[in-house]
């Protein structure tokens, strides 16, 4: 019985003081889990911000020469005359696409899981939404290319002809409405997961209790479920503002920035100044400034929304 | 105020019988519980009542208007829920006049009416706070004054007490009673525990597996259970059940063999029901309504003692029944100052007017042969 009892007790022994334990315990074992995030953290994204931040002070062209020429990236930044199209540009995209981002992904989040009572038709809506995102970028513009097709054989211009009304040039005459459509429409369905998700997780009984207190459906929107995706709100808007900033991917497939720099948005002008015209320095430079306004843009949004407190409430 | 009705009301999810054509007449101004096992119908009951589940037959009637297709915030009902659902965005005082601001009542009067009723709870210092600063007894508090705020028609209350304390569960008990019989507002109380159905309600309605087992005041429901389910399910500790052979002429006979000679009016009752001679019938026994001797009685049957527990007030003994002690339990409370010994050898002496009997079919026979109502149906107080 008690030779049982010590040979089962022997597992839960505290570790012997053998050379191998000792080893093992003063190996730093934290750092072998956190190595891999790091290494991925360091090699792309540090590094390419360092990286980045020296070629800005080079004149590295094509050549790919590292020649240090001072601050004369940035003064040439300050006298480039289609800077300040290029910085309206941007905020008109990010603030736009914003918007649809986060009241369309809002609206779509509310359709789906509160409004539509079938759990399985509101879970194939969003699977439907969800679509374009694992659709690959090149694929989805090619899309809303044939969408936009000035001929009248474009989807939306079959649409205009249906009202008896001549074919659009979309992308020539409308170029910012488009890439803004284009990404918002591929950009809500981030909101909308998150959103949905946050929805799902407020108790039933609040929007019983709203109910039979006499709330509408629209009125326990507004009362009950909106004041509780307070901090999914300004996570997706927060997030989303950063991610469209530096996103130029489908303006470069969908309108190339054109048609004379008309959607063209900061990042893709560091990509063309950089990659078409080869001014590695000079893009990199217009890149770093951006990185300064997204450091700024986000910091500033972290103090306005209070995400220290967001911190202090996942208890 | 209001009086309510339940017609056939039905309730299925998929396959699943949530509700079985529940009858019930609640009076205006009466205090009700509904009484069962988790799982047994009652929450969806009450969510019917409420508006937020729709029924799948039968109907509902506030003061003999069917409110089938009245939508929960045209019902004037206030719902206390088991997690309280006090909204964690608003303060006390903006939960508590929540119901007021969707009705668009003027600020002076919300201002006037939150302060009156949390006066009456006893909460008036703790309006600026937010729930989660509160106790869980304060925010069941809040919770009843948002209910109650707006002086509703009914008032239905969802397991309210189940997350306070001990202690606090008997005070609040209290309060609540006093409250609903003040304001005499229609109450429905959804519970699981009997103790709190049978001290607050007016009428208890027992339900399992969805079916209304009996309907009437606590005391009746206590010493008449109208069959096997309630008599088991009501009493603490619950009533011995055990099987037993009828004999022509009034007696039964107990396992091991002894017989129990049936009072005159219970024998003619059973006479009248016409049973075969050795028909298996269920004894019900509450355990303070037997007695214990030290000595051989003619009414007494032997039985061992299996163990003590002390209860406090009382001493709950377990026996075995029979001379070797090896028929069924068997528990009696009895006086705390009495010396038992396990492996004692006892009389018990059942208290010949508390007897319970019921009959194969699960059913009380000690009501009158034909006042006997359809189990599953409300006897009409």
């Amino acid at each position: 019985m008690r030779a049982a009892v010590e040979q089962r007790a022997r597992a839960y022994r505290a570790p012997l003081n053998t050379p191998r334990t000792r080893l093992l315990r003063r190996f730093p074992t934290h750092w072998l889990f956190l190595l891999p995030m790091l290494l991925l953290v360091v090699v792309f994204f540090f590094v390419p911000v360092i990286l980045n931040l020296i070629l800005a002070f080079t004149d590295m062209t094509l050549s790919l020469r590292w020649e240090f020429v001072g601050l004369k990236n940035y003064v040439k930044f300050l006298q480039d005359p289609l800077i300040p199209q290029i910085a309206k540009n941007t905020l008109v995209y990010v603030s736009a696409t914003l918007s649809i981002n986060v009241i369309f992904g809002l609206f779509l989040a509310l359709l789906t899981t509160y409004f539509v009572k079938r759990e399985n038709v509101g879970l194939a809506f969003r699977s439907l939404w969800l679509l374009p995102r694992m659709t690959p970028p090149v694929v989805y513009a090619l899309l809303w290319i044939w969408m936009t097709d000035p001929t009248e054989y474009g989807l939306l211009n079959m649409m205009l002809q249906a009202f008896g009304l001549p074919p659009l040039s979309w992308r020539t005459e409308y170029p910012m409405a488009t890439i803004i459509l284009v990404n918002g429409m591929v950009g809500a369905s981030f909101g909308m997961i998150i959103f949905s998700a946050a929805i799902k997780s407020i108790p039933v009984d609040y929007i019983r209790a709203a109910k039979v207190d006499g709330a509408s459906d629209l009125g326990v929107v507004r009362w009950v479920i909106l004041p509780l995706l307070k901090w999914p709100l300004m996570f997706v808007t927060t997030w989303q503002t950063l991610s469209l900033l530096a996103s130029y991917e489908y303006i470069l497939l969908v309108t190339q920035g054109g048609p004379n720099h008309r959607s063209e948005v900061w990042s893709l002008y560091a990509y063309y100044k950089a990659f078409a015209s080869g001014q590695y320095g000079y893009g990199a430079a217009i890149a770093m400034v951006l990185v300064a306004v997204a450091v700024i843009i986000a910091l500033l949004m972290l103090r306005i929304f209070g995400f220290r407190r967001l911190m202090e409430l996942m208890r | 105020m209001a009086s309510i009705r339940l017609e056939h009301l039905t309730k299925r999810f998929g396959n699943v019988v949530a509700v079985d054509d529940l009858n019930l007449e609640i009076a205006d101004g009466e205090f009700v519980a509904l009484l069962g096992p988790s799982g047994c119908g009652k929450t969806t009951t009450l969510l019917m009542i409420a508006g937020i589940y729709e029924p799948t037959e039968g109907k509902i009637y506030f003061d003999d208007v069917c409110v089938n297709d009245v939508a929960p915030k045209d019902r004037y009902v206030g719902l206390v829920f088991q997690s309280y659902a006090l909204y964690p965005h608003m303060s006390v005082f903006d939960n508590i006049a929540f119901p007021l601001r969707l009705n668009k009542t003027p600020r002076a009067e919300i201002e006037r009416r939150v302060r009156e009723v949390a006066k009456l709870a006893q909460i008036e210092n703790l309006l600026d706070r937010r729930p989660a600063q509160l106790s869980g007894g304060q925010q069941q508090r809040v919770a009843l004054c948002r209910a109650l705020v707006k002086e509703p028609e009914v008032l239905l209350l969802d397991e309210p007490l189940s997350n306070l304390d001990a202690r606090l569960r008997i005070e609040t008990r209290a309060e609540i009673k006093r409250l609903q019989k003040e304001l005499g507002i229609t109450t429905i109380l959804v519970t699981h525990d009997q103790i709190e159905a049978l001290s607050m309600a007016d009428r208890v309605a027992v339900m399992h597996q969805g079916v209304l087992q009996q309907y009437t005041t606590p005391e009746e429901l206590y010493n008449r259970p109208a069959n096997l389910f309630v008599a088991s399910f009501i009493g603490d500790p619950p009533m011995n059940l055990f099987e037993v052979r009828y004999r022509r002429g009034g007696e039964l006979e107990l396992p091991g063999g002894r017989a129990l000679r049936l009072p005159e009016p219970l024998a003619r009752r059973l006479e009248a029901r016409r049973l075969e001679e050795g028909a298996t019938l269920t004894l019900g026994l509450r355990p303070e309504d037997v007695e214990l001797s030290e000595t051989e009685t003619p009414e007494g049957f032997p039985a061992e003692v299996y163990l003590a527990e002390t209860l406090g007030g009382d001493l709950l003994v377990h026996f075995r029944l029979g001379d070797g002690g090896d028929g069924p339990r068997l528990r009696a409370l009895t006086d705390p100052e009495r010396r038992v010994t396990m492996g004692q050898r006892l009389w018990l002496v059942p208290d010949p007017n508390k007897l319970h009997l019921f009959g194969p079919d699960g059913r009380s026979l000690l009501a009158e042969a034909e006042e006997e109502a359809p189990v599953p149906h409300p006897q009409r107080a």
